[in-house]
């Protein structure tokens, strides 16, 4: 069926977004900050065919025809990538396809995406796999499909692991949206993926300790009579997890993190040298329990809001490399699932348009991790727990970058996304940073407000 | 004399002026009620629908006197919440019944922030009368208009709610009601029938029912829900009864004062947390809850539908 009959660049295109391919650009004059190469100075690049192929204080008459982008006090940093995104296709493309997700990945300033595989049919084999990453060719972000780790994401039999590995270059697993229920089968799984080095992300939730939960048990479920969701459901599963991956050597990379003890605990496994790593959500930084108290669906995800340590612990997890990565868990809904009673409320909410100026507002602004962090956190990092090779900013290189303005204040319009989704808790937020644009597989998308930098 | 709210959707943030209006207002109806013709045409103009999504019996039939006491026209609807898997979302069913002019909505909803969702997207008042765990105001009002008649001042008054608080609507709306109101409020129960952190809603917890007892001049007594059984939150109905079941017995062993004032919002389970000894004794008032229910339902009618009319 055809739920979009435009492409991802389409979509951008008729948002106002500049969208070209294969144009030569001078981005003059930004700051390049580049964690992987100690890289962090204001400097011009050349970028050709998709490659760059000078890099230095670039004189415009010494250069093949060409757009200058002036960027004088904006970043630019290796392209921004998304390792927990769902996508909604296939299955549910009412919520969202893979054109409209990515146009919203490329909006938000990310170059590459991991999409979860609890779609209708799940991402469970390579054949699937192929075909979503096929829908995302040509366009400006890339597609890497997250392999599910058992059959239906029943959490009983693996997939075809090393099937998905060959075929598609599937680089994780996970059955996210749902946790690997048995420890046995989740020590095999770890075992197993030892063949590729590849890695598992989890949903860490005891379903037994979570049972009806719809937010976090605490003062504040008790005051809305609404079911509590304890943070033990998150953290006995983090712990379970933590103790089969240093049992088998296996790698084991923490979903969407959110109570004090789960960040603790994975302090620990990390000082002991286990094969850990974890990733934090916006919206586990910037929001705690308390929001639950309008009965807004736009504060309801799983794992839910978490106290006010919770959110501290975040912070200083993220602050002190606990936590590796930051991930939107972008989850699109239909506005008709959202206005219904909290409880039948779906979880999950959209970030991808959002992520960026929430990570500066929240970590930036408090001195919790500067510009090189984020990069690291939000570009570096992803990459190299999927053991997919980084991204350069060096002559010959792949152009594959993110243009940020570090001073932008704007106010996030629901409307104006380019996901279908309309389900943020941010609306009406001010932020203090945005993307401007990303550069890959030769486009060049540019925000509307970004347009009159070239020259 | 309109209160300061447009809705009744919970007692939390309800000012001590607004529960001091409709207490006051309910005892202007209660003696309506004992007249030869129990009834005043002050909500002739108003209609209302009594949305029940959830099983009622007394509260609808509660709600349902009160409203034709005031003369108001009145129409039940009987919804179950799976019609939402059905297709149709409750905003829809309210707004169809708003189309055909409705005034006040009454609602139960097995689901907690029902009525906020509700208040949100039509145009309605809307009366809680219950939202799964979260609020079951009118019920805390019936109480504390009842408490008052018996005990006049609620300043310094110690009520003890008691059973499982983690699953009550009652417990909660009679935590923030009596609070603003200047009682001091506990619970007592099985732990696992009490929420972590509901210190933190200035209310003591105790375990031991028989120092509950001596710290209290007022028991209400929740009823238990057979199903927590099942769920493991206590082990059984005969140990529930052992530990937490009131009787003369346990109430002189423990020394509880004689004025000691026994409620319960009903039905009572009796035999496991209320001997038929107390549930039928002097100092019960429930069956004068119940009339109360009538009285303060009418005034928070009255009071939302504007309060301008005379009450005769």
């Amino acid at each position: 069926m055809n739920w979009s009959s435009t492409s991802a660049t389409d979509r951008l295109s008729h948002a106002g977004f500049l969208t070209t391919r294969g144009t030569a650009l001078l981005l003059k004059g930004a700051r390049v900050i580049d964690p992987a190469q100690g890289l962090d100075k204001v400097i011009d690049l050349f970028i050709e065919k998709g490659k760059i192929t000078h890099i230095g204080k670039l004189v415009q008459a010494d250069l093949p025809k060409h757009k200058v982008i002036n960027l004088r006090g904006k970043i630019i940093a290796p392209g921004f990538f998304d390792m927990h995104v769902h996508l909604r296709e296939p299955g549910r493309e009412d919520k969202e396809t893979i054109w409209t997700g990515t146009s919203a990945a490329a909006a938000g300033g990310f170059t590459a995406i991991a999409c979860m595989p609890n779609t209708d049919p799940p991402l469970d084999n390579s054949g699937v796999i192929k075909w979503v990453i096929e829908q995302a060719e040509g366009g400006p972000v890339a597609v890497h499909p997250v392999g599910a780790i058992t059959r239906g994401r029943e959490g009983k039999r693996l997939t075809d692991i090393g099937d998905m590995v060959q075929e598609a270059g599937v680089r994780m697993f996970s059955d996210d949206g749902s946790p690997v229920g048995t420890a046995e089968v989740m020590r095999h799984a770890l075992e197993y993926c030892k063949i590729n080095d590849l890695v598992l992300s989890t949903h860490s939730e005891d379903l037994s300790l979570a049972g009806k939960g719809v937010m976090r048990e605490g003062e504040f479920s008790t005051k809305l009579g609404l079911p509590g969701w304890p943070s033990l459901a998150e953290s006995v599963m983090v712990a379970r997890d933590i103790l089969l991956a240093e049992f088998t050597g296996g790698r084991l990379h923490v979903g969407h993190i959110s109570s004090a003890e789960s960040i603790d605990l994975v302090r620990w496994a990390k000082a002991r040298g286990v094969n850990v790593t974890c990733e934090a959500t916006p919206h586990h930084m910037a929001l705690t329990d308390e929001a639950c108290t309008s009965f807004d669906g736009n504060y309801k995800m799983n794992p839910p809001l978490g106290t006010p340590e919770d959110r501290d612990a975040v912070l200083l997890g993220l602050k002190d490399g606990t936590i590796d990565v930051i991930a939107t868990d972008h989850a699109p809904h239909t506005i008709e699932e959202s206005q219904v009673e909290f409880s039948l409320v779906p979880n999950g909410v959209i970030g991808l348009e959002t992520a960026l100026g929430v990570v500066a507002k929240e970590l930036g602004a408090k001195k919790f991790l500067d510009w090189t962090d984020v990069v690291q956190k939000m570009a570096i990092a992803p990459r190299e727990i999927m053991r997919l090779p980084a991204v350069a900013i060096a002559e010959g290189s792949e152009a594959e970058l993110t243009i940020i303005d570090p001073e932008a204040i704007w106010k996030v319009d629901p409307e104006r996304f380019l996901t279908k989704g309309r389900n943020t808790p941010f609306g009406g937020w001010e932020l203090p940073a945005k993307s401007l644009g990303v550069i890959n597989k030769g486009w060049l998308v540019l925000a509307p407000d970004a347009r009159m930098l070239i020259s | 004399m309109a209160l300061q709210s447009k809705h009744l959707l919970g007692l939390e943030g309800v000012s001590r002026e607004d529960i001091t209006s409709i207490l006051d207002a309910g005892l202007s109806f209660k003696e309506i009620l004992n007249r030869p013709i129990p009834k005043v045409p002050t909500l002739r103009h108003v209609t209302v629908v009594n949305a029940f999504f959830e099983n009622s019996t007394r509260t609808r039939i509660s709600f349902e006197l009160a409203e034709k006491r005031l003369s108001a026209d009145v129409v039940n609807f009987s919804g179950s919440s799976s019609s939402v898997s059905k297709g149709e979302t409750l905003i829809d069913t309210i707004r169809n019944l708003e189309a055909m002019k409705i005034d006040i909505v009454v609602m139960r909803h097995p689901l907690p922030g029902a009525p906020q969702l509700l208040a949100r997207y039509c145009d309605s008042k809307v009366v809680n009368a219950g939202d799964g765990a979260h609020e079951h105001p009118t019920q805390a009002l019936l109480d504390m208009m009842t408490l008052r008649e018996v005990r006049g001042e609620f300043d310094g008054l110690r009520v003890t709610l008691v059973g499982d608080i983690s699953h009550s609507r009652v417990a909660i709306s009679n935590i923030y009601g009596l609070q603003t109101m200047g009682a001091k409020v506990a619970v007592c129960g099985p732990p696992t029938l009490i929420p972590r952190h509901l210190e933190r809603l200035g209310v003591t917890v105790y375990t031991d029912l028989d120092e509950a007892i001596r710290n209290s001049d007022v028991l209400n007594v929740l009823r238990i829900q057979m199903e927590r059984q099942d769920q493991g939150l206590f082990p059984s109905i005969r140990e529930y009864h052992a530990l937490y079941g009131i009787n003369r017995e346990r109430l002189n062993s423990a020394g509880a004062s004689k004025d000691l004032v026994i409620m319960h919002p009903g039905p009572i389970n009796r035999g496991v947390e209320l001997d038929a000894d107390i549930a039928d004794g002097p100092q019960s008032v429930i069956l004068q809850q119940v009339t109360n229910g009538v009285a303060v339902r009418m005034a928070v009618l009255f009071l939302l539908a504007g309060g301008n009319n005379e009450l005769e």
